[in-house]
């Protein structure tokens, strides 16, 4: 299988900022690949710059394996989608979805062409002859894809495009976005921060904290296996509860507490010895009976409870520390009751207390 | 406890009412009539004084309204009266400062959007400190240019003429016409202009159908910043131009200061009119474009 994209030893610095670096990054045709990090590590940055838009200070990219590092952002075969959809606003839909044909020199019939068949694609025909400031919010970025999609390209670029709009617009379009994929099968890049658009959309997400690539990986891999503390973090909402402690074969002793982790799956080559971090998802812990059967469990007071009707976020006096714990909605319970709560040893993670890295 | 100071039962509902004739009121509209009164006093004895007959102004009642109306002195301010030998009124100046007028206004907006446009989307090495000098020019005293300008103009063959005073007007229109256009464009969302370059749109393709159409409210200022300011010069016109291309302005001012025969206050009203006519005709047509161009350009950036 051929690369559709593929950056090498890409670098990009600002004066003394350095903004990216070494990266190397190799995107298959067709694969929905999610940049997903906090603001500032760079995943804008980088979409830039395959994008063609900011000149990189050292490094390669490839896009259909034509080298593109000098070309002009018209000559890379890219779409791109904005946030703040960037529509011309003294142009009607029509003329902006032309706007890059016209520019092409394409002939007039096969402009007509391909705007009429992205405007059924996209369910926007009746909006063709509107100016973009008649529009709502999901519909101007219905506009702003189809712009890019009458580019008939091999790669479309997508910077966070989703959050502008309110919160149930966002999850139709992300629906949308995903069947658009599923039909065009094109190689599509994803910017974003919200971790839920890039479980669900994306076929490998690349998690980014500055300027490098933290973990490359299909979500749930990403979910299940984070390579180390900082991806455990940021994947999971809410975030993955930590525990500071020692290593000793198969024992971890916490503030308190020790657990047998002889059941945990440890990478091959790691230590056993030491300092480290475990950690384990709110969503793992359980309550009540269920704990009993469970590799570790003890008694604990519950603190506060936030219920959000699905689930109940449950916080716990646990280890001289708050934990979180996800429960069934109507769970029951009442602050400072006592529970059990336990957990299972394959569900954990540790990590390296000066690397950080997954044992 | 019922508060028993309230006699009436209203409750509080709606808008609060207010007082026509509050203290606030008196004072605010007060003030601002005073201050309308002050400013438009000296016009009004302008107006008056133009459509009056010399004897009725001998008499000496400045606010008076006129007894007897008359066009007169309005015929002779444009047409007749003298500046030295010349005695063709005004009409020489006006045709004068319109041809001087159109050009500088057409070719200072033209270079300085474009430079705006380039300076905020297209930066390139060095451009901060380009923009930097063209911004000190606006600081530096005309006076300390007057003589230089005068060599330069003479070397080139345009001293005198009204190609010379547009190019004069032109340059010095530079520095604040392009720190306007690059405020309005670099408040323009940077992530159009990208679009336009993923769309494959050039230089002028971007700047003609992306950001032109955008920009008509600064425009509207630079224009009436630019008629107004180049209407009104004075300096310029006296310095670079001879008697055969004097704007109206300096013009103007031969007629009201002429030393010879009677002072005729009239014609010397109705010829200051006419001059104030332009920039005033610009103000009234264009307020509210200019506010809303004021702000868009000068707040943001």
């Amino acid at each position: 299988m051929t690369n559709s994209v593929e950056i090498k030893n890409l670098d990009l610095s600002f004066g003394a900022v350095h903004v990216l670096k070494q990266l190397n990054l190799e995107i298959a045709e067709g694969e929905f690949l999610v940049l997903l990090g906090s603001s500032g590590c760079g995943k804008s940055t980088l979409l830039n710059c395959i994008a063609g838009l900011l000149d990189v200070s050292a490094g390669q990219i490839f896009i259909k394996d034509k080298n593109v590092t000098w070309a002009e952002p018209s000559e890379r075969g890219i779409g791109m989608v904005f946030q703040s959809y960037a529509l011309y606003p003294q142009m009607s839909v029509r003329k902006n979805l032309s706007f890059g044909l016209k520019n092409a020199k394409v002939p007039k019939d096969e402009i007509n062409k391909r705007v009429s068949r992205v405007a059924e694609v996209l369910q926007i025909e009746a909006l063709l002859d509107r100016k973009p400031g008649a529009l709502s919010g999901g519909q101007r970025q219905r506009v702003a894809i189809g712009r890019a999609l009458v580019r008939d390209v091999d790669v479309f670029l997508f910077d966070e495009p989703l959050s502008n709009l309110d919160a149930k617009l966002r999850t139709d379009l992300r629906v949308e976005l995903k069947r658009l994929h599923k039909k065009l099968k094109n190689t599509m890049i994803y910017v974003t921060h919200d971790q839920v658009e890039a479980m669900t959309l994306a076929d490998r997400i690349s998690i980014m904290k500055n300027g490098m690539i933290e973990q490359l990986d299909t979500p749930d891999v990403i979910y299940s296996r984070p390579c180390n503390k900082y991806v455990a973090d940021f994947i999971g909402s809410p975030a993955m509860n930590m525990f500071k402690g020692q290593l000793s074969g198969d024992t971890f002793h916490g503030e308190g507490f020790t657990v047998d982790v002889s059941q945990y799956d440890f990478d091959t080559h790691s230590r056993r010895e030491g300092d480290a971090w475990l950690g384990i998802r709110p969503e793992h812990i359980v309550t009540g009976e269920a704990a009993n059967g469970a590799t570790f469990s003890c008694n604990a007071e519950i603190d506060i409870l936030e219920p959000m009707g699905s689930d109940t976020l449950v916080w716990i006096d646990f280890a001289g520390q708050p934990v979180r714990v996800r429960t069934e909605g109507q769970s029951g319970l009442t602050p400072g009751e006592s529970v059990t709560i336990g957990f299972d040893a394959a569900r954990l993670h540790l990590f390296d207390s000066q690397t950080e890295t997954r044992l | 406890m019922v508060d028993q100071t309230h006699t009436s039962a209203i409750e509080p509902s709606g808008p609060k009412p207010k007082k026509t004739f509050s203290r606030a009121n008196i004072f605010l509209y007060g003030t601002l009539i005073m201050v309308s009164v002050y400013y438009l006093l000296p016009l009004y004895v302008m107006i008056v004084t133009s459509l009056k007959g010399m004897p009725e102004i001998r008499m000496g009642n400045v606010f008076g309204p006129p007894m007897e109306i008359t066009v007169q002195p309005w015929v002779r301010a444009w047409s007749e009266a003298c500046t030295g030998i010349n005695c063709d009124g005004l009409s020489r100046g006006f045709a004068n400062s319109v041809q001087i007028l159109i050009p500088s206004v057409l070719l200072s907006i033209l270079i300085a959007s474009v430079n705006g446009y380039a300076l905020s989307n297209w930066k390139f090495k060095g451009s901060e400190i380009f923009f930097t000098i063209l911004i000190i020019g606006a600081f530096i005293p005309y006076q300390t240019m007057l003589y230089p300008i005068v060599i330069i103009l003479r070397e080139i063959g345009l001293m005198g003429s009204i190609g010379g005073l547009v190019l004069v007007h032109t340059v010095f229109g530079m520095p604040i016409l392009t720190l306007l256009f690059r405020n309005y464009f670099a408040s323009i969302p940077e992530e159009l202009f990208k679009a336009a370059r993923v769309d494959g749109a050039g230089f002028w393709q971007i700047y003609f159908q992306i950001m032109l159409p955008m920009a008509l409210p600064i425009f509207v200022v630079a224009i009436i910043l630019q008629v107004t300011g180049i209407w009104n010069d004075f300096l310029f016109g006296v310095i670079y131009t001879k008697p055969a291309t004097y704007p109206m302005t300096v013009q103007l001012n031969n007629i009201v200061n002429s030393v010879q025969g009677v002072k005729e206050y009239n014609v010397n009203m109705a010829a200051t009119l006419i001059t104030g006519l332009v920039p005033l005709v610009i103000y009234f047509a264009s307020g509210k474009l200019f506010v809303r161009g004021i702000a868009a350009g000068a707040v943001k950036g």
